[in-house]
């Protein structure tokens, strides 16, 4: 069963991220590469940097911000491939920002798409 | 018909239903596909059995061919991958079972954790219990819950979809998360029954037959956890509370308190029946807050052979709850207790320690505070407490008495 792990943040913490928590999510990342899980995953850049784009009635809109302002923000997300539920829950309460964010896990629905591009991390 | 054969047919839906579907959906990890499942072998039971008598192991035919209705709803619909799989299995193991002699695994604790799973809402926690452990439909179940049947089978279907789709596992928690999960497991169980027991006055409705599934529930679950004393606590709690039933309600269906209950009215076996439970369940020497909860009725059941309330004792076991389980209603049990046992001053701080967001809308904390200000002589204070404990109630009985002893028949 494949997972995404979608981890919403508070505006803040954005701003306020720091060598430590950068390290604390690359280790995380390991971990899962480690246990076999990790189908994939990134942390995201601050919701200032995001750009939404819409195709309606053939016309394409672009606007600047990310799609909703809301108080959390999609801050990373990883996808992991586990047997079940429990199992997922486990890993994501193992996530550095469990504890000042929320993680919201979703099963993939159908085909997932693994790709060729950025095979290396960076 | 042939008598036997529907017999046979109610017979199995009644003393196995929970078990067959346990199985079939701890197997699948699906637990609608299972029901659908299940419910169209009972139909071919009640087809064929007439004519063809009925099968010597009425529960293994069943599995077989509830089993073929999931391989063909595999074949319709895609399918997860492990499906496969799991479908050889479990036809492997249904020609083991009709083979043997042994009735098949039961599976229902694994059932009543997924019920119970705190990724499933709620609200549907009990209605799924209710239905896939007791076979109870589902327009039964909505009106005890004061919903519409649409209301109710939608989230129902959710809930089971979230089991499928996110793929709960059906499993017997680890050591480390047990106490947890076991918790949640009794709440659902025992908020069915506070749901039944409230309307104790409509004793024929669909609500109060809510208390009795409850009980079944309770029973199976000391069955099935025979080393956890909060399952054998919960029982004892609940066959306490039901024990006195008869004696809640005066002939003229006036509310009777607690301790004016005429005794001779309360279940005797019921009370033998909760306090052995009560007993085995000390016997492991971990305290939880349903064996306090059960210990604190066993005192007041103990009036039926003293003819007094042991207050000081209940006093104590309330300490203990608020120790383990400081939610409002052990926080105001503990102020009457006080009160009763002759300390109404300290009772009386207890009460107005308690924050006041939380009592604004909690019937028995304005009652409790009523009976309190009445014992410290505020009687005009008593009255308005007695009041707004009257206009929190929906039970009619207890609306009457709460009007009563606010002076008034409003």
């Amino acid at each position: 069963m494949k997972y995404a792990l979608l981890v919403y943040q508070p505006r803040e913490i954005f701003d306020r991220r720091d060598e430590g928590m950068i390290a604390a999510g690359r280790a995380y990342g390991e971990a899962l590469q480690a246990a076999g899980v990790l189908v994939g995953g990134a942390g995201l850049d601050s919701p200032q940097t995001a750009t939404t784009v819409t195709l309606r009635s053939g016309k394409r809109q672009v606007h600047d911000g990310p799609y909703a302002e809301t108080k959390e923000f999609l801050g990373g997300f990883g996808i992991i491939d586990v047997p079940d539920l429990d199992a997922a829950l486990e890993w994501a309460a193992r996530h550095p920002a469990a504890g000042f964010s929320s993680i919201e896990i979703r099963p993939l629905q159908g085909f997932y798409f693994p790709g060729a591009a950025g095979k290396t991390s960076q | 018909m042939s008598r036997s054969a529907r017999g046979a047919i109610e017979a199995v839906a009644r003393d196995s239903y929970g078990r067959l579907i346990a199985y079939l959906a701890s197997r699948a990890g699906d637990l609608a596909g299972a029901q659908d499942a299940l419910s169209d072998a009972f139909a071919a039971a009640l087809e064929r059995w007439p004519m063809d008598g009925v099968p010597e192991k009425p529960e293994a035919w069943l599995l077989r061919v509830a089993r073929n209705r999931m391989i063909d709803a595999a074949r319709r619909h895609r399918v997860r991958e492990n499906y496969e799989q799991f479908l050889l299995q479990l036809a492997e193991e249904a020609e083991d079972i009709a083979a043997t002699h042994d009735r098949f695994p039961d599976e229902r604790l694994k059932l009543l954790f997924v019920c119970a799973h705190p990724a499933i809402d709620p609200a549907a926690r009990t209605p799924l219990m209710l239905q896939t452990v007791l076979a109870i439909d589902a327009a039964r179940i909505a009106s005890a819950f004061l919903v519409s049947p649409a209301a109710m089978s939608q989230r129902l279907v959710r809930a089971k979809n979230k089991i499928r789709q996110a793929a709960i596992p059906f499993r017997v928690p680890e050591p480390a998360e047990w106490e947890e999960r076991v918790s949640f497991v009794l709440d659902a169980i025992y908020s069915a029954y506070t749901t039944g027991w409230e309307s104790l006055t409509d004793a024929g409705s669909s609500h109060r037959a809510l208390a009795g599934d409850a009980i079944a529930i309770g029973r199976t679950l000391v069955q099935l956890m025979p080393n956890e004393p909060e399952a054998a606590g919960l029982l004892a709690l609940m066959l306490h509370c039901e024990a006195r039933s008869a004696a809640r309600y005066a002939s003229a269906g006036e509310f009777v308190p607690l301790d004016r209950q005429d005794t001779a009215l309360w279940s005797r076996p019921m009370i033998e029946e909760a306090e052995k439970h009560l007993r085995s369940a000390a016997a492991f020497k971990r305290m939880g807050r349903y064996q306090l909860e059960a210990a604190i009725q066993s005192v007041h059941a103990h009036r039926m052979v003293s003819g007094k309330i042991d207050w000081p004792e209940i006093v104590l076991l309330y300490e203990g709850l608020v120790q383990i389980a400081p939610g409002i209603g052990s926080l105001v049990g503990r102020a009457v207790a006080l009160a009763q046992a002759g300390k109404p001053a300290d009772g009386f701080a207890r009460l107005e320690e308690i924050p006041a967001a939380r009592v604004a809308a909690y019937q028995p904390y304005w009652a409790a505070r009523g009976h309190l200000l009445e014992l410290l002589h505020h009687p005009a204070e008593a009255r308005a407490a007695f009041a707004r404990a009257a206009s929190l109630t929906d039970d009619p009985a207890l609306r009457e008495y709460l009007f009563q002893r606010a002076g008034g028949d409003e």
